[in-house]
């Protein structure tokens, strides 16, 4: 697995342009027998086109693939699975509605006569999770499966296939820390068979715990390469980002005051009218950041969109300042002083095809000085514009431009921009920083931490632990629907966290 | 996992115990009406089989578009397109074999223009339904004439031996040609959706397309087969209608039941038994609706007052049963995910 092991893949100056973006400028890189391979870059960095391409779902402008030393021309994926290339992509790319075993032969079905042969699916599969030690009932629904599940069924897909090429695509973001240890076991034990892995990520712990080599990509560029011994979390960051960087966020010690927001004994349903939040007491005070720890899908999409106004309460109060909004309107809601900064900011955050200035006062078009009666002011919008491009370091070419046109960094700047530039009593932040770039993570950080010191309650909720621990002052871990402990931030381990966000009893750690 | 997953099992353990307690309360139900009034309940039945063809035929039409993905609300148009062109077909060669292979081509053909407005063309899949029932009922009242005459049409064959056991030999084994083979048709589309390769990869691609097509099936390729197979069977609810069930042509002769077997297959939850059964419903009512109006004069004192009702009403019985049912059925029956979404890989 060291320098001399023969490469199985090498990419050759691959070029891709998408309509305005040069997605990849002469990437190149190469795969050895056996080893991982970790693919570093922020969002955007074309990671994931690189990997697109080698497995055929895009074809390059320029450049070429080589498998074993051959060129070969990607036209699909089925040309890519021929040798042996397999991916996992972010998404899983897995039917809900079918079993484990009819996703996995999906594509590459034996029959016999006209019928499939589902007993040698079913044996070849238990033949398989037996040898990788990946424990996967074929008959069930892969809908009922927990996300950790989930991947493991998409790894036995590729390996199904028979392949030796694995590609990994940001295969921790959706998992627990101890799922993402019981990947990483995995993976060495595939690397161990012969097995080369490509693994794409953003965060630099796991990079240095499991790669043999690392790639860093930046706005489509190979940046440099090194190996774990050789980097740190520093110097990693520095290359993915082409500066220096604050890993850690400054800030001093809280001093909360009186309880902001309370929710009492809350009940929620989700869309297909399952309950997904269960009598859930929580209280954000005046002055702190409350984490929200929790692996996704746990009820707090729901629980926020309850407490902004946005979805039905079942059973239960919400509580600001003490007065009760349960079921008010959102507009009401937000009058109130509570800010919401949407997990989707594209669907919920934004409208996209609307100007900047229009996205600035979308929550407060309607009163003085953006509007007298029933006319708008298009100056002072224009103008409360400017002032708060420039505060928030909005990058954009001016503020009548379209929001859609900017990155995902100042689309969400935008918003909080908007959300924080009035006096605001409550901030409910659900995944502020997902998928942008790591200087607007930075600003925004500052952002929500600059506001807590004005003695705003921040409720934060995120899938990153890393930014649960950097920002809050306590912790509370949801696990389906309740809140099983909630801890002092100072005292809390990853471990810890982790254990709990998979469901362990609090007495039990 | 292993609890959801029992609890799913324990669940259709009940629907089946549900289905079979129905299937044979229906089944002591008919032999009672049977021992009382045989002829009727044998006509009652045989008409019913009969009412039900062009239904259970759209229906799967539907089922192999809309498993790919596909909305097809053309089935109407489809259906009496092929009905009109099989006609001529009869009238211009009187060969009833060719007639038929009139109407599947005639089916397929507006399939296949169906499949380029929805899936190349990316027009929205209701709009291009529309589209083809619009044009439908303006092409076949343009070219259609009166006064054409065929030498015959499609007649029952007894099959020896089974057509002589009571009740059952008249109902399923006396029948004419196209009856027959849509009830072969609900086996085969069942175990072509469920037990081979390519349904596999139909539902797969009606309900993630991406996952299909990261694992090399062509999208598209598969639903345009999948939509003008589609079309070939609307095609021959078509021709039953002018080749088997009337021997001839009228303005608008589908009447609706294209739409019918859009709401049974809803009903059938997109499998083809379940709208065999929402078929056979909606067939037994439309049965019994011209049996009141037929017994007018002779109904029993107690649906005396069934007789006093205007026609048209009894008329509306099988329509207003459909919606009934859907709206009974609608909101719990779950369409393919990727339903009336056109996929772009970029």
């Amino acid at each position: 697995m060291r320098g001399d092991a023969p490469v199985v893949l090498e990419a050759r100056g691959i070029t891709k342009r998408f309509p305005g973006v040069l997605a990849n400028e002469q990437v190149s890189l190469t795969l050895q027998h056996g080893e991982v391979l970790a693919l570093l870059g922020e969002n955007g960095a074309g990671k994931t086109t690189l990997m697109n391409i080698l497995y055929g779902l895009y074809q390059q402008d320029a450049g070429e693939v080589l498998v074993r030393g051959k060129p070969v021309r990607m036209r699909g994926p089925s040309a890519a699975i021929r040798h042996g290339i397999g991916m996992v992509h972010q998404h899983f790319m897995l039917v809900p509605v079918f079993t484990v075993a009819e996703n996995i032969i999906l594509g590459a079905e034996t029959s016999r006569g006209p019928l499939l042969d589902m007993a040698a699916a079913r044996r070849h599969i238990h033949e398989l999770s037996q040898r990788h030690n990946l424990a996967v009932d074929p008959d069930a629904l892969v809908k009922d499966l927990s996300v950790g599940q989930q991947q493991r069924v998409e790894i036995i897909k590729a390996l199904y296939r028979n392949a030796t090429i694995l590609i990994l695509d940001e295969p921790t973001a959706v998992l627990t820390p101890q799922e993402t240890d019981e990947l990483f076991v995995i993976i060495r034990s595939l690397t161990a068979q012969g097995v080369s892995v490509i693994f794409i990520t953003h965060k630099l712990r796991e990079v240095l715990a499991l790669a043999d080599r690392i790639v860093v990509l930046r706005r489509g560029r190979v940046v440099g390469e090194t190996r774990p011994r050789e980097a740190s979390e520093r110097s990693l960051a520095e290359m993915m980002v082409g500066r220096s960087v604050i890993l850690q966020v400054e800030k001093q010690t809280a001093h909360p005051g009186a309880t902001v927001l309370a929710l009492e004994q809350l009940s929620l349903n989700d869309d297909r009218g399952q309950q997904v939040v269960n009598a859930l007491t929580l209280d954000v005070r005046a002055g702190e950041v409350l984490g929200l720890a929790g692996v996704q899908g746990n009820g707090q999409t729901e629980l926020v969109e309850a407490i902004t106004g946005l979805r039905p309460v079942r059973a239960g109060r919400v509580l600001i300042d003490g007065q009760d909004y349960t079921g008010a309107a959102p507009r009401r809601i937000s009058e109130s002083g509570c800010a919401h900064v949407p997990e989707d900011r594209q669907e919920d955050g934004l409208v996209l095809g609307y100007s900047v200035a229009d996205n600035l006062v979308l929550n407060t078009y309607y009163v003085a000085p953006f509007a007298h009666g029933i006319v708008r002011d298009g100056q002072a919008v224009l103008h409360h514009a400017e002032q708060l491009v420039a505060q928030y370091d909005v990058r954009t070419p001016n503020v009548t431009t379209s929001v859609a046109a900017l990155s995902g960094g100042n689309q969400q700047k935008v918003i909080i921009a908007r959300e924080l530039s009035r006096e605001v009593r409550l901030l409910i932040a659900a995944q502020p920083t997902r998928g942008i770039d790591v200087g607007s993570i930075e600003f925004i950080h500052q952002q929500i931490i600059a506001a807590r010191d004005r003695g705003t309650a921040v409720l934060l909720v995120s899938a990153e632990l890393d930014e649960i621990m950097a920002l809050a002052d306590r912790i509370a871990v949801i696990y389906h629907g309740r809140i099983v402990a909630t801890l002092p931030a100072t005292s809390a381990s990853r471990e810890q966290l982790g254990l709990l966000m998979a469901g362990a009893q609090p007495e039990h750690l | 996992m292993q609890i959801t997953g029992s609890i799913a099992r324990a669940a259709t353990q009940r629907t089946r115990w549900l289905t079979g307690g129905l299937l044979g309360a229906l089944a002591i139900l008919i032999l009672v009406a049977y021992a009382r009034a045989p002829q009727a309940t044998t006509a009652v039945l045989t008409s019913t089989i009969r009412q039900s063809t062009p239904i259970i035929l759209g229906a799967l039409a539907g089922i192999m578009c809309e498993r790919s993905g596909v909305v097809n609300i053309g089935i109407e148009g489809m259906m009496l397109i092929a009905a009109f062109l099989g006609f001529l077909v009869n009238v211009w060669t009187g060969n009833l074999l060719l007639a038929i292979l009139g109407a599947l081509l005639a089916g397929g053909i507006v399939g296949a223009f169906h499949a380029l407005m929805a899936i190349s063309l990316k027009v929205d899949q209701i709009i291009a339904g529309t589209v083809i029932n619009i044009l439908a009922l303006g092409f076949t009242g343009y070219f259609y004439q009166q006064g054409l005459t065929t030498q015959g049409k499609l007649v029952p064959v007894e099959i020896p031996l089974l057509s002589s056991i009571p009740l059952l030999g008249p109902v399923l084994f006396a029948n004419p040609p196209i009856t027959y083979l849509s009830l072969v048709l609900i086996i085969v589309i069942h175990l072509l959706l469920f037990r081979t390769r390519w349904g596999l990869r139909t539902r797969a691609i009606g309900e993630h397309p991406a996952a299909a097509d990261t694992v090399g099936i062509a999208v598209n390729r598969m639903r345009y087969i999948n939509v003008i197979i589609g079309g070939m069977l609307a095609g021959l609810a078509g021709g039953f209608l002018s080749l088997e069930s009337v021997g001839s042509f009228e303005r608008n002769m589908t009447n609706g039941r294209g739409f019918v077997a859009l709401a049974v297959m809803i009903f059938g939850k997109w499998t083809p038994f379940g709208a065999w059964g929402g078929a056979l419903l909606f067939g037994f009512a439309n049965t019994m609706q011209s049996q009141i109006q037929f017994m007018q004069n002779r109904l029993p004192p107690w649906l005396a007052w069934v007789g006093q009702l205007p026609p048209q009403f009894i008329g509306m019985l099988p329509y207003l049963l459909t919606i009934a049912v859907l709206a009974g059925f609608v909101g719990r029956a779950r369409p393919p995910a990727a339903l009336g979404k056109v996929y772009e890989k970029e």
